[in-house]
């Protein structure tokens, strides 16, 4: 895709709805480097010596917590996770004021994730450091969709001109939207496979296909990206029951065959096997890049975070 | 903005020079109209400058528009209960600034106007703080839970213009049939909110493109048509008098259109919302412009505005919703729907009027005679002589920025923040006495 964008003009990253392709691949060529440097003995830098990087979460993610934490102190930041559980605060009054009383500390970076749709945004409205969206509601999770683009791209060698098909619960992944947005954006061609059930409204207005058989969402195409079951989010009756979902929408072995035999299977995690997917697919190593997806995470968070840092940095602080 | 002025109506005051639009009349013409005390003695063309008797006060309207006071069939008060948000006083100070006379207010307030004493308080704080002429609906079920119906020919007596269950559907059928059936005696009205509740449970926004761009949960308009369907089987098995508010689908309107060809009792209004804008406002999560039922498609809204153009849709109200900054700070879903209504009515329904959509009498019916003959408010929306001087006189022209923190309501939620319009209103008055000057206005008389 065109050239890369000799640096990143937004003080945020809220979404991958925005960014153009040149911003995208200044993302992931930076993350790349960082990629390789994680897999040698000296995996730290002080580029981001002396700026403060705060976790805020307001949903319970182990491994997105670990990895932006991990990402930050490479970089050489200090690191403040804060988890807040939704439960055990008055919504929405507590995320503007925690957002100003943190603001008066004078961040660097707002980490956040939030149950809401539109939640980080309202923040960033609200602070004056970078903000990055670690997951809003049903929105967006933009350095996922950065992170499996990176694997794609170090398997595949591009982003353009492949057949992705992203199964599963579409209806409650903000992962689908950032990928969708991200894929598109890049020239490759995305086909959604799921129920009727888990398809949004309209959502064929984005620019993709809507299957609803696996065998024919599957065919022939380059990636196969699983999403997680979110039945937490779920109410009323979505699926019968988590036995059927497998049966007709759950990725094994019969229905892989599908798709090209160097398709990638790739899954945001954490995975629900007998759920979505079977966990002889889940753990082929010739073509699962699953634990790739957690690797690339990190580095993605690192060149993210180095960014938007540093691009705050250049703006004075006036973001 | 300066506070509402309140002139005791004493002898004689005329208003001249003015383009009268009496909508009960159907007439649109230049002329005047000679005020005594509270009431309209004299209205035409033959009230000039040189035909007044010579104790009276004299206001020239130099050709601006002068129409019966406006008569608002649904709005929030919010008060007793909500207080923090509006009351009477902030509301009856905002009605006036928005040139309505008449507020039919929801009885959804804390507590519910469920019974004869909550109708006669809000006619007594109303009468007290003199700023606009206040009705209730009575609630159609007792707590407006759903259940079991009130004492609905008690709170017609004691003045209840008509039944609603303030922001809630009827849901249950068997409710709206009794209570459709047991008003047929008094010739009551039943308002609905046409929102099947399952379907648009925990619903943000209309559903379709942007929702799933915003990852919001949608209510489809669907939950609106299904709810109208049924409720018009209801209305043609028990005779009684149905009126659908704020509906903002065009399948809607095609519905109603149909069930009053067959002759069924069946009436509705719009608020500017669902005609001025449509669901992009929502983009940005901007949380003024998340409102019950949900803003629509731009083919809906269009819809609306041409269900209002050839009379389907027989009034408008300003579904005034006042919620107060934390109520609407907040991520979108948790955010509280509604907007302030009363001060952005007239110049934004003028819209269809400047945009040749209506007639300017046409627009004034909607928002006068129309909504004042669906609750039987006797001598409210004409200009007849000998009914009360509740008037307005308006500059159809004149452009403002709308900016909510110069609202009079005590809330700011208003989704037209920032929008460019044209009219505004110049004097309120309400039997005679003055509620309302434009600052300008009166520096410049």
């Amino acid at each position: 895709m065109g050239p890369a964008a000799d640096h990143y003009p937004h003080p945020h990253l809220l979404g991958i709805e925005g960014l153009t392709p040149g911003e995208i691949t200044l993302i992931l060529d930076r993350a790349q480097h960082y990629a390789e440097k994680n897999r040698t003995a000296d995996k730290t830098s002080n580029i981001l010596a002396g700026a403060t990087v705060v976790n805020l979460f307001y949903e319970n993610s182990t491994r997105t917590l670990t990895s932006f934490e991990l990402a930050a102190k490479r970089l050489g930041a200090m690191v403040i996770n804060m988890t807040v559980g939704t439960s055990s605060v008055k919504k929405g009054e507590t995320l503007i004021d925690t957002a100003m009383t943190l603001n008066a500390m004078n961040p660097d970076a707002l980490v956040v994730r939030h149950g809401d749709s539109g939640a980080v945004k309202l923040l960033s409205e609200k602070v004056n450091c970078a903000v990055l969206n670690a997951g809003d509601g049903r929105h967006e999770h933009p350095t996922q969709a950065l992170l499996d683009a990176l694997t794609i791209r170090r398997h595949k060698g591009r982003l353009h001109r492949l057949n992705v098909a992203i199964c599963g619960d579409i209806a409650h992944s903000r992962v689908a939207r950032s990928n969708i947005l991200l894929l598109n954006t890049m020239g490759s061609r995305v086909r959604l496979v799921a129920p009727p059930t888990l398809i949004p409204s309209k959502i064929d207005r984005m620019g993709v296909e809507i299957f609803h058989d696996m065998e024919e969402g599957l065919k022939d195409c380059d990636i196969v990206m699983m999403l997680r079951l979110q039945l937490e989010r779920m109410e009323g009756s979505f699926i019968p029951s988590v036995r059927e979902y497998f049966h007709f929408h759950g990725l094994d072995r019969a229905k892989l065959a599908n798709a090209k035999p160097d398709a990638l299977i790739m899954h945001p995690g954490p995975m629900n096997c007998g759920v979505e997917i079977d966990s002889e697919v889940a753990d082929d190593v010739e073509r699962s890049v699953i634990r790739e997806q957690v690797e690339m995470g990190v580095a993605v968070r690192m060149a993210a975070l180095e960014l938007l840092v540093q691009n705050h940095r250049q703006l004075g602080g006036q973001a | 903005m300066t506070p509402a002025i309140r002139v005791k109506g004493t002898g004689r005051k005329a208003i001249i020079n003015a383009r009268l639009l009496d909508p009960a009349a159907q007439t649109d013409s230049t002329g005047g109209i000679l005020i005594e005390n509270s009431k309209i003695i004299d209205c035409g063309a033959k009230v000039t400058r040189d035909n007044l008797p010579k104790d009276c006060e004299i206001v020239d309207a130099a050709g601006a528009c002068l129409a019966p006071g406006l008569v608002d069939m649904r709005a929030q008060l919010r008060d007793p209960g909500f207080e923090h948000q509006e009351t009477i006083e902030t509301a009856g100070r905002s009605a006036a600034a928005g040139g309505i006379t008449t507020i039919i207010a929801l009885p959804n307030t804390d507590p519910v106007i469920d019974d004869v004493a909550g109708v006669e308080f809000i006619a007594r704080r109303a009468r007290k703080v003199g700023l606009a002429k206040v009705f209730a609906y009575g609630a159609v079920s007792k707590g407006i839970e759903g259940g079991e119906i009130t004492e609905m020919g008690l709170l017609h007596q004691a003045g209840a213009v008509a039944f609603c269950d303030g922001v809630k559907t009827i849901a249950s059928a068997r409710l709206l049939r009794q209570a459709l059936s047991y008003s047929t005696f008094f010739d009551g009205m039943i308002v609905q909110h046409p929102e099947e509740p399952e379907l648009s449970k925990g619903a943000a926004m209309n559903s379709g493109e942007l929702a799933t761009r915003l990852g919001l949960s949608g209510v489809s308009p669907l939950a609106e048509v299904m709810q109208i369907e049924r409720d018009l089987r209801l209305v043609e098995m028990t005779g009684g008098r149905l009126h659908f508010a704020h509906i903002s689908t065009g399948e809607s309107v095609e519905i109603i259109r149909k069930a009053k060809k067959r002759g069924l009792k069946v009436t509705c209004d719009t608020a500017p919302f669902y005609f001025a804008l449509n669901e992009n406002a929502v983009s940005d999560y901007r949380t003024f412009a998340k409102l019950s039922p949900p803003l629509r498609s731009e083919d809906d809204r269009q819809a609306i505005v041409a269900g209002l153009a050839d009379g389907t849709i027989d009034a408008i109200a300003s579904d005034h919703n006042p919620q107060d900054v934390d109520s609407k700070r907040l991520p979108f879903a948790q955010a509280a729907a509604g907007g302030v209504g009363f001060e952005t009515l007239l110049p934004i329904t003028l819209e269809l009027y400047h945009n040749g959509h209506m007639s300017m009498l046409d627009v004034i019916t909607k928002l006068t005679t129309a909504p004042a003959g669906l609750v039987r408010i006797k001598g409210a929306g004409t200009l007849e002589i000998g009914t009360a001087a509740d008037l307005v006189l308006f500059d159809p022209d004149r452009p403002w920025k709308i900016d909510p923190y110069q609202f009079e309501s005590k809330s700011k939620n208003s989704p037209f923040d920032g929008r460019l319009t044209q009219g505004r209103v110049l004097r309120t008055i309400i039997d005679g006495r003055e509620v309302f000057a434009d600052p300008s206005v009166v520096e410049g008389a």
